[in-house]
């Protein structure tokens, strides 16, 4: 039959996925003795040409990291879905859509505005902007066009599974390549390596059914050790994140941020933490409500961190945006 | 997929004058699944639940929406015709059109587009409603009955008489309420006294009847059919269980203490009987004022007593009851002077209120019936009775009108008469309200052979002149103000809801309305019950009115009483909230939200679990959950964001 073959890529994403791969440490010579990478753009030296002549199907698995958000991520989307059997939304971008997806609250005309002229460590007299095409004395340069609007993996080709997480943790990570390796994955289109349930059911820290009266920022606060952190005002995702990390960050005294995206109950993470919190925000006074929300400066940037391209809201209407 | 009927009511021109009905149905007959959809004159009409339990059975329908006026006024209705004709009641749901559509617009399109909007949502809705079972639990055919006035103790009769056991709680050391302070009741002038003692007596000796006074309750949890109550006993400082009521030890107590039921116009030892009829005839002993309890000397009363029944020792008790139901009667209270600052705020002696006038008027009261005024004991020659005092009176006082205050203060008056024949009564009013039966006749025969001057106009001001009370007050009907310099002033306050029961309503968890007297569940139709199951409304304490409407209404407490211990077992709405033990993580954020306590945290399994007998759907859980293993039954999140979509237009 032959090895397996499988492909890495990487779109609008920050490269951590690529090392969460490589995290899986001594289990990497595992990998490459069971399987054949035969596509990992960061990884090894190969061209596009290469996967356009291959055959569709021809690969067996592809872990596509990143969030769609430019031309060339679309159309490799679109090339590696048809090169391969089984293509797999791998990490927080491909999945939710991630940090990247945090674009969607502004304009494209603000991203190269801030980019190339406003920030202050541009110097760019003369307010240049890329261009799609470029005229250049050696010829015409293309770039890849930016879109206005970041989409996730699965809103531009099917996706047959989604490893949530950012990135996604070793150990589970390790649990998908051997789901693929020993053909053991489940149903077409469900989550995997992950669990089911959300972080509080995998945190140790004691709940005592208190309200909010206040919102902290983690570093001005010293918590209540073994003490739930959301209880003590600090923000933590973990009500509304899905379990499958073992609840890394609030082990060690941080908050979740909300990175394995939204439990297998809810289609909109955001949202559902905004109730959440709702219900159990200490007053009934208006102005004392006031004064608590204040504590959360960006609602959208805060609850929606990772998910917002997936959620309802998708993206914030600004003039000419096009969908 | 499910066959969906539809059924759009003209409601007469209710909605058909705004809305096109006939489009919505058409309209709304284009959607995938709806095999049958139509429009019909009055749904709610008998011809109008045949025609769905007919279509139900002709075209196999597996649920039905009707488009008509608000689900609280047919639902139940609907619901009942479908599961005649066999099909799940719980698959039927009220599209409302009316008070959410024709009633509030104007423009026909706009108003038909949404009305279509609407019913197509409640058809998103429907498709993913599960079919439900009702819940059914036991009832303790025990009922509490709170407060021990006339009304209190009408509804603790009607339920023992009826074979029940009924636990009466009184906060005072003796029943009877307000009417036990009354002299004469209007219109037939019968003492008050003895047509309310034989009622005492006989709840006194009821078997049925365990008659806790001195009490109150302190603590409420469970649901209707299976209420647990906490009573505390206050300690009374005599064991009433071996204290014959002799009432040896009231007569040597050097204490004076002021009667609250005398109005304070006399003095009762520490240790009392609040007044002779009282049943229980036991004693009570007042802490505050007990030379003994402030000292340490005294103990007459101790060493008085035969038989040893006063027990400085005694202490507060704690009993905890089972009961099915709840009557709560807690009666009124009346409008204290001193919130009258233009009527003396309570501190011109002769200006006194109309409880206060009955025990003048009483043969057992502090002057044995002979009407004289406070400050001297003169028998006053010129009275001033001033009705509206507090009432009427948006602005300052109370918006009501305390119903009972034209009766009495006609009545006052003519007993006034009776009592001092050269005296002259005069009665300031805004309106003669005498609308019960023999009212009229009475009020007539006041004012026409009594000799009682009527003033039809406000008073403006009452002040302390010397050894007078002035009075300022208009007669509208000459044009002219009226000053009279009076002996004595009878204010009719406002009847007013207890403080007392304001924390009632806290701790049952029942509704008051803006004024402070308990809510019943419709004006109209649901005078006697709570909206909260379980708890019935019975006398003043659900808003001012007269003897024969608070034994009325007592009455018909105890008939919601007895219906419901009448049934095996109870049953209940099944849409409530329910938990997905595979998605709960146990964050435990749902616990605390829930109103009624219906939510406890499984430590085994570290999820939380619902009780759903005492769950009422009300979706504070579902909306505190963030991972969506809380939903409510036939509301889930996914049917809320069907129901949005297809508002919206249906993209």
């Amino acid at each position: 039959m032959g090895k397996p073959k499988v492909a890495f890529y990487w779109a609008a994403s920050c490269g951590g996925c690529e090392i969460a791969v490589l995290d899986i440490g001594d289990r990497l010579p595992v990998l490459a003795e069971a399987a054949d990478i035969i596509f990992w753009p960061c990884a090894m030296d190969v061209k596009y040409d290469d996967l356009r002549a291959m055959e569709d199907d021809f690969i067996d698995v592809c872990l596509f990291n990143g969030a769609i958000r430019n031309s060339e991520n679309e159309e490799m989307a679109g090339l590696l879905r048809k090169k391969s059997k089984i293509l797999v939304a791998y990490g927080s971008c491909a999945h939710e859509g991630c940090i990247p997806g945090l674009a969607n609250l502004v304009s494209e005309e603000d991203i190269l505005d801030r980019s190339y002229i406003s920030a202050p460590s541009v110097e760019n007299p003369g307010n240049v902007l890329p261009e799609v095409k470029t005229e250049t004395p050696e010829g015409e340069l293309e770039l890849p066009e930016l879109y206005d609007t970041v989409y996730t993996l699965d809103q531009v080709v099917d996706v047959d599974y989604y490893v949530p997480g950012c990135p996604p943790v070793a150990d589970r990570t390790w649990e998908v390549l051997e789901a693929i390796l020993d053909g053991t994955l489940p149903g077409k289109g469900n989550v995997v390596g992950a669990g089911s349930k959300i972080v509080c059911d995998e945190c140790s820290l004691e709940k005592k059914e208190t309200g909010i009266s206040g919102f902290v920022r983690p570093h001005l606060l010293e918590p209540e050790p073994d003490r739930c952190l959301l209880e003590q005002g600090v923000y933590c995702a973990g009500i509304g994140t899905r379990s499958g990390c073992g609840a890394l960050c609030p082990s060690v005294g941080m908050p979740c941020r909300g990175c394995y995206g939204a439990p297998p109950g809810v289609f909109d993470q955001g949202a559902k933490i905004v109730s959440a919190l709702g219900s159990i925000i200490d007053s009934t006074d208006p102005d004392e409500t006031d004064a608590i929300m204040s504590g959360i400066p960006c609602p959208a940037g805060l609850f929606y961190r990772f998910s917002l391209p997936h959620s309802i809201l998708r993206r914030k209407i600004t003039d000419g945006y096009e969908d | 997929m499910k066959r969906i009927g539809v059924f759009v009511c003209h409601c007469g021109i209710n909605i058909a004058s705004t809305v096109d009905v006939q489009k919505v149905a058409e309209e709304v007959g284009k959607m995938p699944g709806v095999v049958f959809a139509t429009d019909y004159i009055y749904m709610c009409s008998d011809p109008g639940q045949a025609l769905v339990r007919e279509k139900i059975r002709e075209e196999n329908l597996d649920a039905v929406i009707v488009a008509a006026c608000s689900p609280n006024l047919h639902e139940s209705t609907f619901r009942t015709a479908a599961g005649e004709a066999g099909l799940n009641p719980w698959q039927l749901e009220i599209a409302n059109i009316r008070e959410q559509c024709s009633w509030v617009h104007s423009d026909r399109e706009k108003a038909t587009e949404k009305a279509i909007r609407i019913v197509k949502a409640m058809v998103e809705k429907t498709r993913l409603n599960e079919s439900l079972d009702p819940i059914s639990v036991p009832i303790t055919r025990k009922a509490l009955v709170i407060g021990g006035g006339i009304a209190g103790i009408q509804a603790a009769l009607d339920i023992a008489d009826a074979g029940y056991e009924v636990i009466l709680v009184e906060k005072e050391p003796s029943i009877g309420g307000h009417m036990a302070q009354l002299s004469e009741t209007f219109p037939t002038l019968d003492c008050s006294q003895c047509i309310l003692t034989p009622k005492m007596v006989a709840v006194g000796k009821h078997g049925n009847i365990e008659l806790m006074t001195y009490s109150t309750v302190e603590e409420i949890s469970g649901y209707v059919g299976n209420f647990t109550v906490k009573i505390r006993r206050k300690a009374a400082y005599v064991d009433w269980s071996i204290c014959t009521g002799c009432g040896q030890c009231t007569e040597v107590c050097p204490a004076k203490v002021p009667s609250s039921f005398d109005r304070n116009f006399s003095t009762h030892g520490a240790v009392y009987v609040p007044f002779p009829q009282a049943v229980p005839n036991k004693p009570v002993i007042d802490r505050e004022h007990c030379i003994h309890f402030k000292t340490g000397k005294c103990g007459l009363c101790e060493k008085t007593c035969e038989i040893g029944a006063i027990r400085f020792d005694q202490e507060d008790q704690v009993f905890r009851r089972e009961v099915g139901a709840v009557v709560v009667a807690a009666g009124y209270d009346t409008l204290p002077l001193s919130e009258l600052k233009e009527y003396g705020a309570g501190r011109v002696p002769d200006v006194i209120d109309g409880l206060a006038f009955e025990r003048l008027l009483s043969a057992s009261g502090p002057t044995n019936g002979e009407i004289r005024r406070p400050s001297d004991g003169k028998v006053p020659k010129e009275v001033v009775f001033v009705q509206c005092a507090g009432s009427r009176d948006p602005e300052r006082h109370k918006p009501y009108c305390s119903k009972i205050c034209c009766m009495y203060t006609t009545k006052h008056a003519l007993l006034y008469r009776h009592r001092v024949h050269d005296g002259q009564p005069y009665i300031f009013y805004i309106d003669i309200r005498t609308g019960g039966k023999g009212y009229e006749e009475f009020y007539h025969r006041a004012e026409e052979d009594e000799g009682i001057i009527y003033l039809r106009g406000k008073v403006a001001k009452i002040f302390r002149d010397g050894a007078e009370t002035v009075v300022w007050g208009t007669d509208t009907l000459t044009g002219k103000n009226v000053e009279i310099r009076a002996d004595l002033v009878v204010l009719a306050t406002a009847v007013i809801p207890r403080k007392s029961t304001a924390r009632l309503v806290r701790k049952l968890h029942i509704q008051a309305g803006p004024n402070g007297f308990l809510a019943e569940a419709h004006p109209k139709l649901r005078p006697v019950e709570s909206i909260n199951s379980g708890f019935y409304l019975a006398g003043a304490a659900q808003g001012p009115k007269d003897i024969p409407e608070s034994v009325a209404q007592a009455g018909g407490a105890a008939c919601k009483v007895i219906s419901l211990f009448s049934r095996n077992r109870l049953e209940q709405d099944p849409a409530v909230a329910w938990v997905d033990e595979d998605l709960c993580g146990g964050c435990r954020i749902c616990i605390s939200v829930c109103p009624y306590d219906a939510r406890k945290f499984d430590e085994e399994k570290g999820i939380a679990v619902v009780n759903e007998a005492l769950c009422e759907g009300c979706g504070s859980c579902v909306a505190a959950c963030a991972c969506g293993a809380t939903q409510q039954k036939n509301l889930t999140d996914v049917q809320i964001k069907n129901m949005i979509t297809a508002s919206l237009g249906g993209k």
